[in-house]
């Protein structure tokens, strides 16, 4: 499996990270388009596991959720499907999950069997650095990448911290507000990037409303290592259901273009 | 954080990282203004010529007749508003006058905690919008009127069931994106510290008058106090007059909506298991893999599937106690209550007589019982009418 650091460090270019939910709009589908985004470029996935009170997540992924719950998607079945994409591809696999989840699951037990798929980091939505202490050992011993949030709001103090229980690398969110596909980028991106460069080598991967390959090329010109892109990706889904082959052709194509362009 | 918000093992902040600085600014600002003599002299101030503090407390005796004990009623639906939900709109709203913010959010189940903030709003000058599930407009309109004439923006929320658990999770999502100007004001003791710590001390009045009147009236402490169980705020707010009088029993009565065994209810201490929701760990109504139920109440202001984190350790240390009373047993006791006392109870606060009815000559005739009536059921007439006409 390859490493982030590996990922990072082979790439002359910001890393292409494209989100999923598992199991959106279905398992059999999902893993298909999750696969056909490894062949179309993608360096990472992020995946989530989909959540009945999805509070960090706008409408696009709140909808891509309950399609995946209404499926039958379950936790069990969302290692499962990370361990046959892991088995595709060797690309690194940063999870997005809610904590109740890993908490039903058994913390330790969940950091244990992710680790086991495949999976290279679990990004908590709900956990802030504050109570890092409650996943960290987990990770450690199932020696999983650290991932935690930075948003523009969070404090250069704070962000020092975040960056130093970072193994993986920084989500920094580019925007103060929920996940979901914006026509312009936030004012407060470029500024964001620049100040976490200046305090930390911890890479930096910028999600939230990135939703062109321009606005991706501007987001890796700003110094990021990594760009994020997930309801613009989602958006295409719901837009296609009942046409797999259409939704995969757009995805497809979507990645590749921001791809060249990055 | 200056606190960890933690209640033995409940509570906490889990929230994104987006909140924890919007967090941090109320949690500082109510730390020092919470004993600042200004601020107390003006919530003070308001508390009594605005709202209508001390509410009384009353002996209903026609009801205590009925059951065979004393039954004393703590009038929180006297108060302005017609709920307890007022002590705490007063409190945040002012704190968030204080912090210079000019604008207020909340979520709302009942319409109470959506009204008083409407009221607040009004009140202090500040542009209020009220998320509120959908089902929740539809069954409490007459609240969702008079939150408007306030010149509040009620946004009706479909997702999920169209009830509290949705309106939060809306709310929670447009705070996100508005934290710099805008003040979230929490309706009940749940959500990420510093909620539960905040709400509970600005419901404490209901407990502190309580307790002083209860014993000018009857030279003794009671022998327990019931109140109905949400999110938990009102019975917070009572409870912790009495916390430190290890003798008074306290009782806190969920909704178990059709029934437990049927699994359509909100009896979240009562058959709920240890999980993480809405920024807190608490009991919770949920499936092994810990998805959230959609819970059933015919009380819009219970129906919800967590609650306050201080509930569930005083729950596990065995100092207060958690039953639940059904819906159809409340409708009858909402009957029976006006009837005899001329007091029409709203639907929640009618959980609590309810458990008081099924004790029915189960206590000797000289036992004291304090009942919160956290508030009048006006806005339920509509639905008992529909569900059990006169």
């Amino acid at each position: 499996m390859a490493t982030y650091k590996e990922t990072f460090a082979s790439l002359d270019r910001a890393v292409l990270i494209p989100f999923f939910v598992i199991g959106d709009p279905d398992f059999d589908t999902s893993l298909g388009l999750v696969k056909s985004a490894i062949d179309a470029g993608a360096d990472v996935l992020e995946l989530g596991i989909a959540f009945s009170d999805p509070i960090a997540d706008g409408p696009t992924i709140q909808a891509a959720d309950i399609r995946a719950i209404k499926s039958g998607m379950t936790v069990d079945r969302g290692l499962e499907f990370i361990k046959l994409v892991t088995d595709y591809k060797p690309v690194p696999v940063g999870l997005l999950i809610y904590y109740n989840l890993v908490f039903q699951y058994g913390t330790e037990k969940f950091f244990a069997d992710f680790k086991a798929a495949g999976g290279s980091s679990i990004l908590i939505a709900d956990l802030s650095i504050d109570d890092a202490d409650e996943v960290i050992p987990a990770a450690e011993k199932a020696e999983l990448e650290t991932v935690f949030m930075v948003t523009p709001n969070t404090r250069d103090d704070r962000a020092k911290i975040i960056a130093e229980k970072s193994t993986g690398f920084i989500y920094t969110v580019s925007t103060l507000g929920v996940t979901g596909a914006r026509s312009a980028l936030s004012d407060m991106v470029k500024p964001l990037i620049a100040r976490l460069k200046a305090i930390t080598d911890t890479p930096v991967c910028v999600g939230f409303g990135i939703s062109s390959a321009d606005q991706a090329k501007q987001v890796a010109d700003a110094g990021a290592d990594g760009v994020i892109i997930g309801s613009k990706i989602v958006k295409m889904i719901e837009n296609n259901l009942g046409d797999i082959a259409a939704m995969t052709k757009e995805i497809s194509d979507f990645i590749k273009e921001v791809k060249s362009a990055l | 954080m200056i606190e960890k918000g933690r209640f033995g093992q409940f509570g906490g902040f889990y929230v994104p990282e987006v909140l924890i600085p919007a967090l941090e600014d109320i949690e500082a600002a109510f730390l020092h203004y919470k004993d600042d003599p200004k601020f107390v002299a003006d919530l003070d101030n308001l508390y009594k010529n605005y709202a209508g503090r001390p509410t009384p407390l009353y002996y209903a005796s026609r009801f205590s007749e009925y059951v065979g004990f004393r039954v004393y009623i703590k009038r929180e639906d006297l108060l302005h508003g017609g709920a307890h939900k007022t002590n705490n709109t007063l409190g945040q709203g002012l704190l968030a006058k204080y912090m210079g913010k000019k604008k207020i959010i909340a979520e709302t189940g009942a319409g109470q905690h959506g009204l008083a903030t409407a009221m607040a709003g009004a009140l202090f000058g500040l542009e209020t919008k009220i998320f509120m599930g959908a089902v929740d407009v539809e069954r409490q309109s007459v609240n969702v009127h008079k939150m408007k004439l306030c010149g509040a923006e009620v946004v009706p929320i479909t997702a999920g069931s169209g009830t509290l658990k949705d309106a939060i999770n809306d709310a929670l999502r447009y705070w996100t994106s508005h934290v710099e100007d805008t003040f979230y004001i929490f309706g009940t003791v749940c959500g990420p510290h510093p909620f539960p710590t905040i709400v509970k001390h600005f419901q404490s009045p209901i407990g502190k008058e309580a307790h002083e009147q209860v014993l000018k009236e009857t030279g003794s402490l009671p022998d327990m106090v019931v109140a109905c169980v949400g999110g938990g705020s009102n019975a917070m707010g009572i409870f912790s007059g009495f916390i430190d009088d290890k003798d008074v029993k306290l009782i806190g009565v969920e909704p178990a909506g059709h029934g437990l065994d049927t699994g359509e209810h909100a009896a979240t201490l009562v058959a709920g298991t240890i999980g993480i929701f809405h920024g807190a760990k608490s009991y919770l109504l949920q499936d092994k893999e810990g998805q959230v139920h959609e819970t059933e109440s015919i009380s819009a202001g219970l129906d919800y599937p967590a609650v306050g984190p201080e509930h569930c350790m005083l729950k596990d240390a065995g100092r207060a106690e958690y039953v639940s009373v059904e819906d159809k047993d409340v409708l009858d006791t909402f009957h029976l209550f006006t009837k005899l006392e001329g007091i029409i109870p709203a639907l929640e606060s009618t959980h609590a007589l309810t458990w008081l009815v099924q004790q029915k000559g189960k206590f000797s005739a000289d036992t004291t019982i304090i009942a919160n009536l956290s508030g009048r059921g006006d806005k339920d007439v509509g639905i008992v009418e529909e569900h059990s006409p006169v």
